[in-house]
Order: structure tokens, then C-alpha cells, then sequence
């Protein structure tokens, strides 16, 4: 694990309207490294990965990958910088008028040109990597599972072999069982291609299981960061109310009373 | 009296914020149509849906629009004594006018609709989004095929409808109104210019652009889940169909 960030962001800012999403993130994410973002739901965790993804054009503020500012960037470099990343979308976001074989080497066939009988051969292999069997290429995705969408989501994920993987709550509406299926692969496939994560969740099973770092987003700024194991000892109110789920803390619900 | 003006303004300034989105959009379209990547295997694709499959409903439509066209003229002509104008009025409105526009109007129902669906729940469901995290630009992926496709196809679609269409008058005309087959045939190739039929083409080039390019707009600019496909669908059709209309008397008046 190097120590030079693969990501870095200074000062990012986004509204919606009137509604501040982001106030201020600043991150750095080394190479690497397993970086899992926590925060309660509307608090910018998804908004925070689009604007580093380029989905979303922050208001102000810089992002860096490899020390390459991004904001801004033209349409064609951009496509071309999507090149370093994979991402797995929190409801998988399959394409429904492909099979699953042509999902997981989209990228190889449109973005790298590959021959297509050699992409569904990648796509094979990528889908035994995440325990898919072949014939499971050949289904519809509206045909799979919740859990075996994440799978396939997992493997189109990891078929460029992309310098960077981002996790979109991977394990939300899953069953226990099969979130710890979900993690254990983003471990390895994490591990087996020496990728930078970022990951954001509220599954704190899943945080332990996959994070190196961790950081917590609360009103759109980074209120903690640390190392898996200070967590327990962060020594923020904050921290502490999110990890063991607690009604009451300085977190506060709007709900309105009955 | 100030409110009033101010709601008129309000609804001036998003009439002009939504024509200005638009133009931008239809913009973007173009210019990406001339940029790479192309994907000739959509193209091909989108050729087949919209305009092989929209074969039986524009051809039906063009029959019976043909065969009460046959009717109408008859009627009208037959209290001046001009009966023997019947097959000329039927392909000069077939051609010029009633075979683009009731083609269009069929494709914008059919394929407008498919369009924004499809692109709508695309966006909802983080397919769009996908798209550019795989390195592939969803314009060029999914909107150049579609206008490309509409713009070339819909004018095959109006030369099988403007065929159909004075097929149908001809059988009302010879099996009903008792016209002579031969003599109806010859009055409606002798009458029949090329302009007549080119005019209508031009035309249905623009319409198959405008229900693609409505499809896509709305689509892609689709918010909320269900719901908000749903709005788009209607709003594409909608939007298309006046548009189509609007257009019509534009070219008409530009090209007459």
C-alpha cells in the first residue's frame, strides 16, 4: 500500500437548490487503500462518489485521481479517465436488454473495442470469480436474484480490472447471508487486483468486513476519520451513535411527532 | 392586476427555460451524430423497431384514411360535378400531406412513447449513469442511434403509407363509387409529381426526427421512478404530436 493519494478531495461543495448537500469534504483516499464512508441516509455519501465519478458537477471544490484535477474536465478525457474506475450501483443497475455475458463486457466490447467472442470469454471468467456459472451469462437480468444482480453487478465491475472500485451500499436489501457473500468477494476481488476502494454504506457489518479507513459524513462534511480498529474509540458522539444505531445522540431525525 | 402579470412572466420565463434546454439538447444530438464512436449495430436496431414494427399500424391507418378520403372527395366533389378529380385529391393529399403527418402521428404514439420509456427507466434505475461509469457516452449510445434511425426510417414508413393510402382510395373508388380502374390509375399517375412525393418525404424526415428526439429528451430528463416515466411518456407524445403538426404547417408553408 502506497502512501501517494490515488484520490484527493479538497473542499467540495454541492447544492441542491436551496438544500447544501456537500459543505466542505475534503479526503484522501491513498493507493491501495479500502476507504468505507458511513453516514445515516441524505447525509451526501451517494451525491460525494458521483462527484468524484463525474456524474455530478460539484459547485466548488477540487478532485484529484493520481493528482489529475477532474472537475471540469472535456466530455472525451473524462471518458477516457472512466477507464481507471468500476462501479458497482447500489440496485446494480444492469442493463435490461442485455444478457448477463454481454452486461459484464459491456466496457470490454463499446469502451476497449474487444472482439465480442473474446469479451464473453473475460466475462465468463469474471463471473466465475464472483461463483456465477456460464450458464447464468446467458440469462436476462431481470431473470436473477437480488443478490445474484450484485454479483453480476461485482463482476461488470471488476471486468476491466480498473484501478479503482466504487461501492454504492453493496449489500443494502440483502439477506445477511448473502451481504457476507457480497463483502467476502469485494475483499477478494478488491485484494486480487491491488484496487483502491471506496465504498459507502450504513451496514456497519459490512464496513468491519471490508474497510481499511474509514470516515463518517454527517451534514455534508467528514466529521471523523480512522484506521477499522479506532472506530470503537473514535471519541465522537457522532461516531458513537451511528455504529451502535441509537435513537438518541446528537443525531437528530426529522420526525415529526404524532 | 400585478399578480397576473407576474404569473404570465412566471410562465413565459419556464416556457423559454424549457425551450432553451431543449435547444441545447438537440444540439448536443447533432453534433454527436458526426463525433465517434458509432454504434451501427443500434442503429440497425432501432431501424427495425421503428420502422419495420410500425409497418401494420401506420398501414392500416394509411387504408382507411385513403379509402375515407375516396369518400369525402366523392361527396364534396359530386355537388359541382367534379367526381372525375376524386383520384387526383386522393394522391396529392396522400403524398403531400396526410400520409407524413398521420405517420408520424402513429410512430410518435408507438415509438415516441417506447422511447421515453425505455431511456426513463434507464435513468431511474441508474442504467444512464452506468453507461458513462463503463466509459460509453449515452448520448452517442443511446440518443444518436434513435435519430438517426427515426430520421431515415419514418420516410420509408410514408412512401409504404403514401402507396397504401392511394390503394385504398382506389378501392372505394372502383368498388364502390364505380370508377373505371384503369382510367382512376391513369388520372393519379398523370397528376403526380415528383415534388409531391419528395415534399412529403422531407417532411417525414423532420417528424421522425422530432419523435426521436422527444422520446429522448423527455427520457432522459425523467425523475422520480414510476411515476416520472409515466410523465415522460405522456409529455414525448404529446409534445411530439403538437410539434409534428406545428412543423407540418411550417414546411408546408416553406416548401409550397
Amino acid at each position: 500500500m502506497g502512501n501517494a493519494p490515488k484520490i484527493s478531495v479538497r473542499g467540495l461543495r454541492k447544492s441542491f437548490g436551496p438544500k447544501l448537500v456537500l459543505d466542505g469534504i475534503d479526503l484522501d483516499v491513498v493507493i491501495g487503500e479500502s476507504l468505507v464512508v458511513i453516514g445515516g441516509s441524505g447525509t451526501g455519501k451517494s451525491v460525494m462518489v458521483k462527484c468524484i465519478l463525474g456524474l455530478i458537477e460539484p459547485d466548488a471544490g477540487s478532485i484529484k485521481i493520481d493528482g489529475q484535477e477532474v472537475v471540469g474536465l472535456p466530455e472525451s478525457e473524462r471518458e477516457k479517465l472512466m477507464g481507471k474506475f468500476g462501479m458497482l450501483f447500489q440496485g446494480a443497475a444492469l442493463f435490461d436488454s442485455l444478457p448477463v455475458w454481454e452486461n459484464v463486457a459491456f466496457a470490454l466490447i463499446e469502451a476497449r473495442g474487444l472482439e465480442r467472442r473474446k469479451a464473453k470469454e473475460i466475462a465468463i471468467a469474471k463471473l466465475a470469480s464472483v461463483g456465477l456459472g456460464p450458464e447464468v451469462g446467458e440469462l436476462r437480468p431481470s431473470e436473477l436474484s437480488g443478490g445474484m444482480q450484485k454479483r453480476v453487478g461485482l463482476a461488470r465491475a471488476i471486468a476491466t480490472e480498473p484501478e479503482i472500485i466504487i461501492f454504492d451500499e453493496p449489500t443494502t436489501g440483502l439477506d445477511p447471508i448473502m451481504a457476507d457473500v457480497i463483502n467476502n468477494l469485494i475483499v477478494q476481488c478488491v485484494r486480487d487486483l491491488g484496487a483502491t476502494a471506496v465504498s459507502i454504506t450504513h451496514d456497519m457489518a459490512s464496513v468491519r468486513k471490508i474497510a481499511d479507513r474509514i470516515a463518517m459524513i454527517y451534514k455534508g462534511r467528514i466529521i471523523w476519520s480512522g484506521a477499522k480498529d479506532e472506530i470503537d474509540r473514535s471519541g465522537s458522539p457522532y461516531v458513537d451513535q451511528f455504529i451502535h444505531g441509537r435513537a438518541d445522540g446528537p443525531i437528530k431525525m426529522e420526525v415529526r411527532a404524532l | 392586476m400585478l399578480d397576473f402579470l407576474a404569473r404570465v412572466g412566471r410562465v413565459f420565463l419556464v416556457f423559454l427555460d424549457a425551450t432553451g434546454r431543449l435547444a441545447l439538447f438537440a444540439i448536443k444530438a447533432i453534433s454527436s451524430c458526426f463525433r465517434p464512436p458509432f454504434y451501427p449495430r443500434l442503429i440497425a436496431r432501432q431501424m427495425i423497431d421503428i420502422g419495420y414494427y410500425s409497418l401494420p399500424v401506420v398501414g392500416l391507418t394509411a387504408i382507411f384514411t385513403g379509402m375515407v378520403l375516396a369518400l369525402q372527395t366523392h361527396t364534396g366533389f359530386s355537388r359541382f360535378a367534379a367526381e372525375g378529380a376524386v383520384a387526383t385529391v386522393v394522391v396529392l393529399s396522400m403524398t403531400r400531406e396526410l400520409g407524413p403527418v398521420i405517420a408520424a402521428l402513429m410512430v410518435a404514439g408507438r415509438i415516441g412513447a417506447s422511447i421515453a420509456a425505455e431511456i426513463g427507466t434507464m435513468r431511474v434505475t441508474d442504467q444512464i449513469d452506468a453507461l458513462e461509469t463503463l466509459s460509453t457516452n449515452p448520448f452517442k449510445y443511446l440518443v444518436v442511434p434513435r435519430l438517426l434511425a427515426g430520421t431515415v426510417t419514418v420516410p420509408a414508413l410514408v412512401l409504404v403509407a403514401d402507396v397504401i393510402g392511394v390503394f385504398g382510395g382506389f378501392l372505394v373508388a372502383t368498388y364502390k363509387l364505380g370508377f373505371n380502374p384503369v382510367s382512376y390509375i391513369n388520372q393519379t399517375s398523370d397528376y403526380l409529381h415528383s415534388d409531391d412525393v419528395m415534399s412529403g418525404l422531407i417532411k417525414a424526415a423532420v417528424f421522425g426526427f422530432i419523435v426521436a428526439l422527444m422520446g429522448c429528451y423527455f427520457g432522459f430528463h425523467s425523475r422520480g421512478g414510476a411515476q416520472g416515466v409515466g410523465a415522460a411518456t405522456t409529455y414525448a407524445v404529446v409534445s411530439a404530436s403538437v410539434m409534428i403538426l406545428l412543423s407540418d404547417y411550417l414546411l408546408t408553408s416553406a416548401l409550397f
